[in-house]
């Protein structure tokens, strides 16, 4: 059903808008209950071993104090195990149980927390805190593939196995005409959203409310009950605003636990913000991944083997594994294929999804692979690509639900003026700066979650429609309130969307390109009740069709219509793979003298279905691009492998792009409807929006230097000693 | 703090960092901190301050704490944010006197006297009017989409607002330059520039 009429496909400004331009629109840490006390954390200053003792008595007398709790005077908690593991959790391992025991496992590790009565005092007192420890002398703190594992067999579950084969890969690269055979590095990388994690947390008996950072209402309510041992409806979780997570807060970290263990214990309302220092340590991050990639094509470019081996960090108590290698798996067509994941178990805290988990690192080292073969072989980049177009996808041998990949391939090249690319690297300029043109190919899954929402309509003539879902940006508010006032046939001034609240409908997680194809759908379903209903009373009251529905109300005598619905893919769906595509092209300047390069333009091309809001989607595109633009340019984790710290633990040096990096970003989006996915026809855009761009970045420096770099980020050293 | 105690803390606090290389179990070398350090603790005091054009009587405060954390905990004026705390993300961009500063960065006491705005007063100058009439800047923010998430928009429309009234609109070139103090993870940049500019514009020709 697509209508030809309503808001749904028009650029009308964010419903949020006005709340975030005055300030009004509230964060977490924003919310302040009666008493409110605050908090801060202590962390191990060691990578591995224990306390033997830990001094607090003087934090204790500090001004303003009112609870010091660690893992000595910190109750028990009951940890009660999980019905089924939540998706956003690691594929196995246990999640740290905070001030539960004296074990350290990693530095940065939250020990204890202070509870004083302003910020600056719980800081000050924490700083107090003097800790002995046993220290463990050969810490896992260095990257060493050597060291690591097979994938397990739970990641194999997830389809993130320790191999997969087609064919005979290593034969037919050996026989292959072309080859490319080269290993790749992306180094460790944080989410850092500007809005830290924070937690306000308060107990009223035995109920306990959280105004948290989330991306999972529900989840949330549900992982802090079974630390606490207490029924799942006793948590209610608030969160109405995000200030970005990129999935950082998919997981219920442990500072959310000792936020509610410290409220609990002080008989107070907590707050616990985490600084930015310890968002290093204390929230997940993008591991550190090697991959190696081997390429090899015939003389006319077509692949005969392709194969592609991860080496990527995790936890010693978790094992985090992610779907980098779908990507040789699922985008282009070859006879022959492997794959081979290793974790490597370090003593840090445990990796999470970062915008574009695995497809985005994947896609690092196949695209830069395939530029490499593009030369090897003297083809055009985007017409090798043409050449091994996937008609199915190749992992799962299964039609695509909609692949809009060759017409992005089309729509981004005439945007971008590709055809003026000189072939040669090295070989363009402007004025003194060398210029390259670099392209890249993107492609993300598209799932799709059972959702609920409802549907109320007030006397008034204004609706409200609730799902617990959640909006870190990209503009679910709008989306759904467009999608709303399209199904209920009502000006979108008189509909409101409520999300981020866990008494709302069920709602899975905000995360994985996942929420306008599942929660479209179900507002959809609860505004059709919704007007069933309405027709009902219509009927009953013999009213004319023409009365509005604020008359029919009233004569009905009723304060509310309300209305529930749910929705959720049909069986159909698992005869196809749904995937959103994309192409990225980027053009750098270089300067020849220094190694510092300038990122043009970027124009990305992308098929994700119909697009609910063009300028709220374009907007979250040239997003991905300016994290992009950080993935290959600027960000890095400086390790310090000796001691397992973060040296860069903060904004200014772990180095994220500024107004100044940025310069010229256009995304268009190709025509489609993915209508197997759901009626609405729209696919995930979000990871997507990051995917492609950083390959895109280097193949361009490439393309003006001449020079590979493949370990990212390209800094000028990298240039300059090449050179 | 005397300079004796201030090595003390630092080593303290530096010590576990030198001692992975010593033989197992052996414990880390610290010296506890003095009854001196503690009576470090900061003094409080209440004052007044002047934010958009209305005088606040703030309770005892201690001295040390930042106008950043004073608007936000003490007044609950929690439309300018906190992404840092150390000066490097700009999310706390508050106007003193007309110029731009970021709040995290200043302690509450030492703004006696000054006039201060935040985004709660940006559009209502003086204290005057409603909320619901937005200055320029946050009118064309809507316009342009200039943010995703929200989080770092009060202080980019702050920074912007002193951008223009310093001179340094001229050209987006200029403007990337004079707001690249102001972070935005969602990377709204190019919408930031072009409202911004499109601002300048206006009041140029006004
Ligand atoms: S909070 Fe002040 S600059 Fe970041
Ligand atoms: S809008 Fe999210 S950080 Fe700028």
């Amino acid at each position: 059903m697509i209508e030809a009429h309503g808001t749904i496909g028009s650029s009308v400004p964010r419903v949020d808008g006005r709340d975030k331009v005055t300030g009004r629109a509230k964060y977490a840490a924003e919310f302040a209950p009666e008493g409110l006390a605050y908090a801060a954390l202590i962390e191990s200053t060691i990578a591995a071993g224990a306390i033997r003792r830990i001094e607090t008595a003087s934090a204790k007398r500090a001004p303003g104090v009112l609870l010091v709790l660690t893992h000595e005077n910190a109750p028990k908690l009951p940890y009660l195990p999980a019905k089924e593991r939540p998706a956003v959790e690691p594929v196995a391992g246990e999640a740290l149980r905070v001030l539960q025991d004296a074990r350290i496992l990693f530095n940065g590790q939250p020990i204890g927390v202070v509870v004083a009565r302003t910020q600056s005092q719980a800081e000050y007192a924490a700083s107090l805190v003097r800790v002995e420890y046993d220290v463990d002398t050969n810490p896992l703190t260095r990257f060493d593939p050597a060291n690591a594992k097979p994938a397990s067999a739970a990641a194999e579950k997830k389809g993130r196995g320790p191999e997969s084969r087609q064919g005979d890969a290593d034969g037919a690269f050996a026989a292959a005409a072309h080859r490319v055979d080269q290993t790749y590095v992306q180094p460790r990388e944080h989410h850092s959203a500007m809005e830290p994690h924070a937690t306000v947390a308060q107990w009223q008996g035995d109920k306990l409310t959280l105004w948290d950072k989330t991306q999972w209402v529900y989840n949330d309510a549900d992982e802090i009950a079974r630390v606490f041992g207490i029924p799942s409806e006793s948590v209610h979780v608030i969160n109405p605003y995000i200030g970005g997570a990129f999935g950082s807060a998919l997981r219920t970290w442990p500072h959310v636990t000792l936020a509610a263990l410290a409220a609990r214990q002080s008989g107070r309302a907590v707050r616990l913000e985490l600084s930015r220092r310890q968002l290093f340590y204390s929230i997940g991050f993008r591991p550190r991944a090697e991959q190696r990639v081997q390429l090899g094509a015939d003389a006319d470019g077509h692949l005969q083997a392709l194969i592609q081996e991860a080496v990527a960090q995790t936890s010693t108590y978790e094992e985090f594994a992610d779907a980098t290698l779908d990507v040789p798996a699922s985008t282009y067509a070859s006879a022959n294929r492997r794959t081979k994941y290793s974790l490597l178990p370090m003593n840090t805290n445990t990796p999470t999804p970062m915008r574009g988990p695995g497809h985005a690192t994947g896609l690092i080292a196949q695209e830069i692979a395939m530029d490499e073969l593009a030369v090897e072989l003297g083809l055009d980049p985007i017409e090798l690509r043409l050449r091994n177009f996937a008609e199915r996808n190749p992992r799962k041998d299964l039609p695509w639900s909609s692949n809009g990949l060759r017409a992005c391939y089309r729509a981004g090249a005439e945007r971008f003026g590709w055809d003026k690319r000189s072939p040669q690297p090295r070989s363009m300029r402007s004025g003194r700066h060398l210029v390259g043109m670099g392209m890249a190919t993107a492609m993300n899954p598209a799932p799709r979650y059972p959702s609920s929402a409802s549907a109320t309509l007030f006397a008034d003539g204004t609706a409200v429609v609730r799902s617990a879902t959640s909006d870190m940006g990209p503009g679910t508010y709008t989306a759904m309130t467009q999608i709303a006032a399209d199904a209920l046939g009502m000006p979108l001034a008189k509909v409101r969307f409520e999300l981020g609240d866990s008494r709302m409908p069920i709602a899975k997680e905000h995360g994985g390109s996942t929420t306008t194809a599942s929660i479209g759908p179900a507002v959809r379903a609860a505004c059709a009740a919704l007007l069933e209903k309405l027709h009902t009373v219509r009927t009953q009251f013999q009213l004319p069709q023409a009365e509005t529905n604020d008359v029919v109300l009233r004569h009905a005598g009723l304060e509310i219509l309300e209305a529930q619905g749910k929705a959720e893919s049909a069986e159909e769906q698992k005869q196809y793979s749904t995937y959103s595509f994309g192409a990225v092209f980027a053009e750098v300047h270089v300067d020849p003298d220094f190694g510092t390069v300038r990122v043009a333009r970027i124009v990305g091309a992308y098929d994700a279905g119909r697009i609910i809001n063009p300028r709220l989607a374009h907007s979250q595109c040239i997003g991905g691009m300016v994290q992009g633009i950080g993935m290959a340019l600027l960000e890095e984790t400086a390790w310090d492998e000796r001691f397992g710290r973060v040296v860069n633990a903060n904004i200014a040096e772990y180095l994220i792009p500024v107004s100044a990096d940025v310069i010229d970003l256009d995304a268009v989006f190709v025509p489609g409807e993915d209508t197997v996915l759901s009626s609405l026809g729209s696919k995930g855009l979000a990871e997507l929006g990051l995917c492609g761009v950083a390959p895109a970045l280097v193949n361009a420096v490439w393309h003006a230097t001449k020079v590979r770099v493949r370990h990212l980020p390209v800094t000028p050293d990298k240039l300059l000693l090449a050179t | 703090m005397n300079r004796r105690n201030f090595l003390a803390t630092a080593l303290a606090a530096g010590s576990a960092m030198l001692t992975p290389e010593s033989s197992a179990g052996e414990m880390s070398h610290f010296e506890p901190p003095t009854a001196a350090r503690e009576a470090d603790a900061v003094q409080t005091m209440t004052f007044a301050l002047t934010i958009n054009g209305a005088e606040h009587q703030l309770p005892e405060t201690p001295v040390n704490t930042t106008l950043l954390d004073c608007l936000r905990d003490s007044l609950h004026l929690t439309g300018t944010k906190k992404g840092c705390g150390l000066g490097q993300c700009g999310a706390c961009t508050v106007l003193v006197d007309g110029r731009r500063v970021k709040s995290c960065l200043c302690l509450a006491v030492m703004q006696q006297g000054k006039q201060i705005t935040t985004i709660e007063g940006l559009g209502r100058p003086e204290g005057l009017g409603t909320p619901e009439e937005l200055h320029p800047l946050q009118a064309a923010f809507i316009e342009h989409d200039a943010f995703q998430c929200g989080y770092c928009t009060s202080g980019q429309i702050m920074s912007g607002v002193a951008c223009i009234h310093e001179g340094h609109a001229g050209s987006d070139d200029e403007v990337r330059e004079w707001m690249s103090g102001n972070l935005c993870r969602c990377g709204a940049y190019t919408n930031i520039v072009a409202a911004v500019r499109e601002v300048a514009r206006r009041s140029a020709s006004a």
